[in-house]
């Protein structure tokens, strides 16, 4: 029988990262020396490995290799302006920053603003316009497709009412109020759905890491210890 | 009396330990539920597979390893559906460590490649992975109208120029769809918002099987965004989504391609079934406790 190899760093970091995430863990037990040691280890590394990467992947490619070699010297304006948020690190000189944020604010303002209006807002309201009764052509000629009907009456009733409750000009009272409250169903009943995916994406998480700590960690540890497994003598 | 006043004050570690157990068994111990694929992933799927073969498409990795348990299986799938379907697939990435996220992929759908015997994807040729790029929108509005200027090297630092899947793709025109798999911003709303706003090609309608000319913009996003793209859904601007591992399982399903989803649905399925149960006992001691007090009052 072939036995098969891990390489003995694929192995050490599988050991490094089960025993991190078992400090981290622990925190649900209670704070403790194990949790603030990797929590300061996670801060410090992210913080050395983001300043590297940034540098190799943005400044390099984005700013030194076009200026540098291409001679667009129309780039020092973007990395001059980047450098006046930099002030913000100082009180005196803070104002400085106002530059560089107003050129980031500006842009950013002025590409969401027409991206949002056409996604967000016209799209949704083309997408609530839908016939009360939807009609479907059938072998005994034009029925009514009931599904689609009770959806488009909930959507164009839910849209309604949610709208009324954040419509302050009026007091909620009569008529009105009874709307806003039905509005406050529907914008309940979405803040539950919301809700029930974040835990979901929660436990999915931690299905993660349990995957991790049982397959890749115990059960290759065990089959290492009984020889199923060889760590490999390269490094 | 002594119950409803200890459960009311039950030791938060106590539930962490039976959400973990929740968790572990099944892992270890699979019971094997069904898994029903949704309407949001059979129209990501059908929306696939309606690409004609030899055609290009964009996948982005706008995600990093805090969400590979969600994302990553969706990667996998979306890339071994690509390449059963003989697609050329242009990887780039809005997020820093989204290029490592396609690599890894890459990696096991290679191995799932191999062990079916299927000839496995050449680099250059049949996929490119252009790398990261800093500005999210930004990025997006290049890519309309120039690949090269937005990506002039690939991760290995190759001329873009130099790769021959790289001379029919010029622009996003050339693409018939753009997947995001998402965990945040820049991802699917940057794509959808933007690439609207950029001119990219329209998507297909409802029911159109011909998409020639057209783009679909379909997104893979972690549990907890997923809500927040279901308007993009109901109003073609999105032709499907996967949502969070359920949706990524649905996706293995729908693929006959069982992964590290499908494996996670049972321990999903009892947890979600012990903290319903936690949020019911709650409340039922909640009110207990509380007719206790009121009669104690009296």
């Amino acid at each position: 029988m072939e036995i098969a190899n891990i390489p003995f760093w694929d192995f050490f970091g599988v050991w490094v990262a089960a025993l991190l995430t078992l400090f981290i863990f622990s925190f649900l037990y209670k704070d403790n020396p194990f949790y603030k040691f990797a929590e300061h280890l996670f801060v410090g590394i992210s913080a050395g490995y983001f300043v590297g990467y940034y540098y190799y992947n943005v400044l390099l490619p984005n700013f030194w290799e076009p200026f540098y070699y291409q001679g667009r010297y129309e780039y020092l304006i973007a990395v001059i302006l980047g450098i006046t948020i930099l002030f913000r690190l100082s009180r005196k000189q803070a104002w400085v920053s106002r530059f560089g944020f107003a050129f980031v604010i500006g842009c950013g303002a002025g590409i969401n603003f027409i991206a949002y209006l056409q996604s967000n807002a016209l799209a949704q309201i083309y997408g609530t316009i839908t016939p009360l009764v939807s009609l479907v052509s059938g072998e005994g000629g034009i029925l009514v497709d009931w599904k689609n009907t009770v959806f488009n009456l909930v959507a164009i009733i839910g849209v309604c009412s949610a709208l009324t409750y954040f419509y302050f000009s009026k007091p909620h009272k009569g008529f009105l109020g009874g709307v806003a409250r039905l509005g406050i169903w529907f914008l309940m009943i979405s803040f539950g759905a919301s809700f029930g995916y974040t835990v979901m994406a929660r436990i999915s998480l931690l299905i993660g890491r349990m995957h991790f700590l049982i397959f890749d960690w115990i059960e290759t540890t065990i089959n290492v210890i009984n020889g199923n497994i060889a760590i490999g003598s390269t490094f | 009396m002594g119950l409803v006043k200890t459960m009311s004050s039950l030791d938060r570690r106590i539930i962490f330990l039976v959400v973990a157990l929740a968790v572990i068994i099944p892992l270890l111990l699979p019971i094997g539920l069904p898994i029903k694929p949704t309407a949001p992933v059979k129209a990501f799927y059908d929306s696939t597979e309606l690409i004609p073969e030899g055609s290009y498409v964009l996948i982005s990795f706008d995600y990093d390893p805090a969400t590979m348990p969600e994302l990553q299986p969706m990667a996998i799938s979306l890339l071994y559906h690509c390449f059963s379907k003989k697609l050329k697939v242009v990887m780039m990435a809005l997020w820093p460590q989204g290029p490592q996220m396609a690599d890894l992929a890459m990696e096991v759908v290679n191995q799932q490649l191999q062990a079916e015997g299927k000839p496995l994807p050449e680099y250059g040729k049949d996929y490119v992975n252009l790398g990261y790029k800093s500005g999210g929108g930004l990025v997006i509005i290049g890519l309309a109208t120039n690949f090269g200027a937005i990506f002039p090297l690939d991760t290995n630092g190759i001329r873009i120029s130099e790769l021959p899947l790289m001379d029919k793709v010029k622009s996003a025109h050339d693409l018939q769809a753009v997947f995001s798999l998402s965990a945040g911003d820049p991802g699917i709303p940057a794509w959808v918002m933007v690439s609207r706003m950029a001119g990219y090609p329209t998507p297909p309608q409802p029911g159109e099987t011909d998409i020639t000319g057209k783009m679909l913009i379909l997104g893979g996003a972690t549990a907890v965004s997923a809500p927040q793209f279901y308007p993009y859904l109901n109003t073609n601007q999105m032709q499907g989504l996967l949502g969070g591992m359920r949706g990524a399982a649905d996706y293995e399903t729908l693929l006959a391609l069982p992964g590290t989803a499908s494996e996670g649905m049972d321990p999903q399925s009892i947890a979600h079934l012990v903290i319903v149960i936690f949020i019911i006992m709650a409340n039922i001691f909640f009110f207990l406790e509380k007719r206790q007090e009121e009669r104690k009052a009296t």
